[in-house]
């Protein structure tokens, strides 16, 4: 292991996470045995991945520890801020309150899943075209979330403000409240309002081509 | 997380049968379960998954609709037999959590996701009825701002958090359950328990019993409703206090049947039949709803914290009951 201040925060954070797990361990030892891994498939980002895994992990702790994508944040870690916002089947959720064995067979898009070919995703280019982020550590969700939306939007799901169902146009109070699970603490919020209604518009452009 | 042993049954007999063991909980979108898991508020020993069950249909009946335990919330909002006949379920399920929790949690998972407070939810308090039955209440004492102002008793005062439950009070939804040995159909108003001296218990579902379908009863026409939320921000939050309110027109601009449920402010969804009555043969106005909230708040007893939610429930009662009146 090399000294402590050669370390990246990457290799730092996974030394402890392991020493987390080994104290978990032994916590849970006076709880009785473990029960039995349980086997299990998932197609991450367009490739499919086989697991043999203890039934607790989460679909987040999956991501970012067992396949290294750590696009994909972990924050409250109780389903109150969104950074850890991924797709399933194009829906979006919150991985953290995600049992990874659930979705056995399911297809997972994460922030990683989203350029192709080398080309950014039209929503990450205007998040940085908007400077939608300060730390960056929402922005993962954020984009996830907000590619999730517009279809959603597309499909005529209705919201709060708009019970009746998606119509007309997506104006910023509705991108507010659509985004409502997604927390900015460093509140980029006009910027990110501003990133999702330029991508809405393109697209809509687009289409009347 | 305690360890737990993990199924995911492909039929609904298979289910029950594991249901009935003792330390065995149902999954549905384990958006409060897993959470309260991560607290160690809740530590079941087998875990079945129910993803799998044929539980998420929408259908129409003879008799109003059948809408499956499994379907999730945004599903259920979204769906035009929902959104078009019973407009106060889909306002209810949209104001309630995020986008992401919505597309996550089911209508039998929102039905029992528990009667919280943040007492219950932190093990570092000792004192929770209801996680400790007998340990005592720790929110009596002490920051109970968002806690109870009706039907609360000396050994809980947390408040129900489910906004579709408000409005399914407001509807007479029935809840159906099966058993290892038959179905049973619940009305919503006797599914839910006030806290009395057994908090821990919010329901009469019993051990193994899985909840299949909400039944709605078919809506005359001339209904109207709203669903007023008012909350600490302006989405994402739990309700202080919410009102689904829905009044049926007659005659003459005279209301046939009204009903009003609150939230926030109970164990369970809050309905009171006399002030629902005094309104029957009514035109609908500002004075008349003033009586009716107040016949609905009798008997409110506010905590050091939260006697506002009193007059907000008040205010907010007589604003929904316009609003849907108006809601033509």
């Amino acid at each position: 292991m090399k000294p402590a201040d050669e370390l990246t925060r990457r290799e730092f954070v996974g030394v402890t996470a392991v020493a987390a797990t080994l104290s978990d361990a032994v916590a849970n030892a006076a709880t009785g045995p473990t029960p039995p891994n349980v086997h299990y498939s998932l197609i991450i980002n367009g490739q499919t991945h086989e697991f043999d895994l203890d039934p607790r992990v989460t679909l987040l702790d999956l991501l970012r520890e067992r396949l290294h994508l750590t696009g994909t944040k972990k924050g409250c870690d109780h389903g109150q801020c969104g950074a850890c916002t991924v797709l399933i089947g194009g829906v979006r959720v919150i991985s953290c309150l995600t049992l990874a064995v659930t979705q056995d067979g399911a297809r997972v898009t994460t922030i990683e899943g989203m350029a192709a070919n080398g080309v950014l995703h039209p929503m990450q280019a205007a998040f940085i075209e908007h400077d939608g982020f300060q730390c960056g550590f929402c922005t993962s969700g954020q984009i996830c979330s907000a590619v999730a939306m517009l279809s959603e939007w597309g499909s005529g799901m209705p919201s709060a403000l708009s019970p009746g169902g998606s119509a007309g146009e997506l104006n910023d109070a509705e991108i507010r409240e659509r985004m409502a699970g997604n927390i900015c603490r460093c509140g980029a919020y006009p910027n990110i309002v501003a990133a999702i209604r330029e991508v809405q518009q393109s697209t809509a452009a687009e289409r009347a081509k | 997380m305690r360890p737990f042993a993990y199924s995911s049954p492909g039929d609904v007999a298979e289910a029950i049968a594991s249901g009935g063991e003792t330390g065995a909980k149902f999954l549905g979108g384990g958006t409060n379960l897993l959470d309260l898991m991560k607290m160690g508020v809740e530590n079941p020993a087998h875990l079945i998954a129910i993803g799998r069950l044929p539980l998420a249909g929408i259908e129409e009946k003879a008799d109003g609709i059948r809408i499956g335990a499994m379907a999730k919330n945004s599903e259920v909002a979204a769906h035009p037999l929902v959104a078009q006949r019973y407009p106060l379920l889909s306002q209810a399920l949209l104001s309630g959590a995020s986008p992401q929790i919505r597309n996550m949690a089911t209508v039998g998972g929102n039905l029992l996701q528990r009667t919280r407070c943040f007492y219950f939810y932190d093990p570092s308090y000792k004192e929770c009825n209801k996680r400790s039955p007998g340990s005592g209440c720790a929110a009596i004492h002490g920051y109970n701002r968002i806690h109870a102002i009706l039907g609360a008793s000396d050994r809980c005062i947390a408040t129900n958090p489910s906004d579709m439950a408000v409005a399914l009070t407001a509807l007479d939804a029935r809840i159906i359950v099966r058993g290892a040995q038959r179905e049973r159909s619940i009305p919503i108003h006797a599914f839910y328990r006030l806290p009395g001296d057994t908090p821990e218990i919010e329901n009469e579902l019993r051990p193994g019993e899985l909840i299949t379908a909400v039944e709605l009863p078919p809506q005359p026409a001339g209904r109207r409703s709203y669903y007023l939320k008012v909350r600490d921000r302006n989405s994402f939050a739990f309700a202080l206090v919410s009102v689904a309110a829905m009044v049926e027109m007659g005659d003459n601009n005279r209301m046939r049947e009204a009903r009003i449920a609150l939230g926030g402010v109970a164990h369970k969804p809050w309905r009171v039949a006399e002030a629902e009555e005094i309104l029957r043969g009514r035109e609908p106005g500002e004075a008349v709803f003033q009586q009716a909230a107040a016949i609905l708040l009798k008997g409110s007893k506010p905590h050091r914290y939260n006697g506002f939610k009193v007059e907000l429930a008040r205010r907010a009662t007589v604003r929904a009951l316009l609003s849907a009146s108006e809601n033509g």
